[in-house]
């Protein structure tokens, strides 16, 4: 072969070595194509631990009921039992720990107007539910729970 | 040369030939691959005629997947479709109803609101929507450095260390589930809370539904009630035609829901 074919080919060869050696070093080795194959799962099949390891923040009911036994009893017998404690005392996550000793609570007047602003809507369950349709002249600036026991809806204060 | 007699010889030992590996199936019994015991295919089962739009699943899904509470990004989200007299649909998500809904006007951004009288209603419902998770992700196809993937039990999930923040599975995405996340600038989208499932907790946004809206289950177990639903009763998913079989089903869903 001719040295001006010669030399330029030796040079793009040159450059495909360099970016295989790059792509050997940079590319981890659990990368590859795995239970979906190469069109649904090409990947590093590390990041599966990743995501696995994500911190858990929502504990669930069941979780408060051993240490905040008289709560969990009392919310249980009102319609209020469908919702979950975290919902208005934020997410345990690790509660109690040095980091979350105390959760802080959501006492806005908003966190009740997500059920219990009226929405005239023909069958649906949200227009079932008893609420205010214009919520603001009902005592306002003041915290529902105030008056209402979120616990016990139907006693008065929390 | 090939007379009637060879043809005759060699078609019936063709013949016989072929019954060989029929036997050998037969004798094995290997039947279409049975989903092994164990084996799991998450799936979706959003009822929405129990929805009232509280929103306390958005909340929800925020705190728990760490997505910026006040920024307008979320992994999941609730609609409000409110359809009137005269056939006009109005539609909103505000803050992808982080909030819930709170008053009757239909926010249109920057459109402004809708006020709607009530008597004018003639329907009025909300549709929770999260990633489909579908069983053909056109989301993962386009994806050109292997950043996102679908795991065995059928989750799609993103490498936020891999995503180069091309964009591509935004745009492929018919159900417009994917964003770019605020902080860590890659793809960012629901993972069915894998990180809960795994430890066998519901995700964050079916633990919290106070109405049973949202529920999961493994497709895999004939005995599993999100299985027994989707297979004994009338459910839809979402813009089928894509050809994507979306793994989120819906019951009670109006032709109205894009």
């Amino acid at each position: 072969m001719k040295n001006h074919v010669l030399r330029p080919l030796i040079v793009a060869i040159g450059i495909v070595l360099l970016i295989l050696a790059f792509r050997a070093v940079y590319v981890p080795k659990d990368f590859g194509s795995y239970e979906r194959g190469y069109t649904y799962s090409w990947h590093r099949k590390g990041d599966q631990d990743f995501w696995n390891k994500f911190t858990i923040k929502y504990r669930g009911k069941e979780y408060c009921k051993d240490c905040h036994p008289d709560k969990y009893d009392k919310i249980n017998k009102t319609p209020h039992k469908i919702i979950i404690c975290e919902n208005c005392h934020g997410p345990a996550v690790d509660h109690p720990s040095e980091q979350h000793p105390k959760l802080v609570i959501d006492k806005s007047r908003e966190q009740c107007y997500r059920c219990h602003v009226k929405l005239p809507y023909p069958d649906t369950v949200r227009g079932k539910i008893k609420g205010f349709l214009d919520p603001e002249k009902h005592n306002p600036g003041i915290e529902c729970v105030t008056c209402h026991n979120p616990h016990d809806p139907k006693l008065g204060g929390a | 040369m090939l007379n009637r007699r060879n043809f005759l010889k060699y078609s019936l030992a063709g013949a016989a030939g072929l019954a060989v590996p029929a036997g050998i199936k037969a004798s094995t019994g290997s039947a279409p691959a049975e989903p092994k015991k164990g084996d799991t295919r998450w799936v979706f089962l959003v009822d929405s005629t129990k929805c009232v739009g509280c929103g306390l699943c958005v909340k929800a899904c925020k705190n728990e997947n760490e997505i910026q509470y006040d920024l307008n990004v979320s992994r999941t989200w609730v609609e409000r479709y409110v359809v009137t007299k005269d056939g006009k649909v109005h539609a909103d998500s505000p803050k992808a109803a982080r909030d819930g809904f709170t008053t009757q006007e239909i926010d249109q951004g920057h459109h402004g609101k809708d006020i709607v009288k009530p008597g004018d209603i003639t329907k009025a419902f909300f549709v929770p929507k999260l990633c489909n998770h579908c069983e053909n992700p056109a989301c993962v196809q386009v994806c050109p450095v292997g950043a996102t993937y679908q795991t065995k039990d059928g989750v799609v999930l993103v490498d936020r260390t891999w995503c180069i923040g091309c964009g591509y599975c935004i745009m492929a995405c018919p159900y417009g589930v994917r964003f770019f996340h605020p902080v860590y600038h890659t793809a960012e989208k629901c993972t069915f809370c894998v990180h809960r499932l795994h430890a066998g907790l519901k995700p964050a946004c079916v633990e919290v539904c106070p109405f049973g809206a949202r529920k999961i289950g493994n497709r895999l177990d004939p005995n599993d009630p999100v299985t027994r639903t989707i297979l004994d009763d009338k459910v839809q998913v979402l813009k089928e035609e894509f050809g994507t079989k979306p793994q989120v089903y819906y019951l009670g869903l109006s032709m109205e829901v894009k």
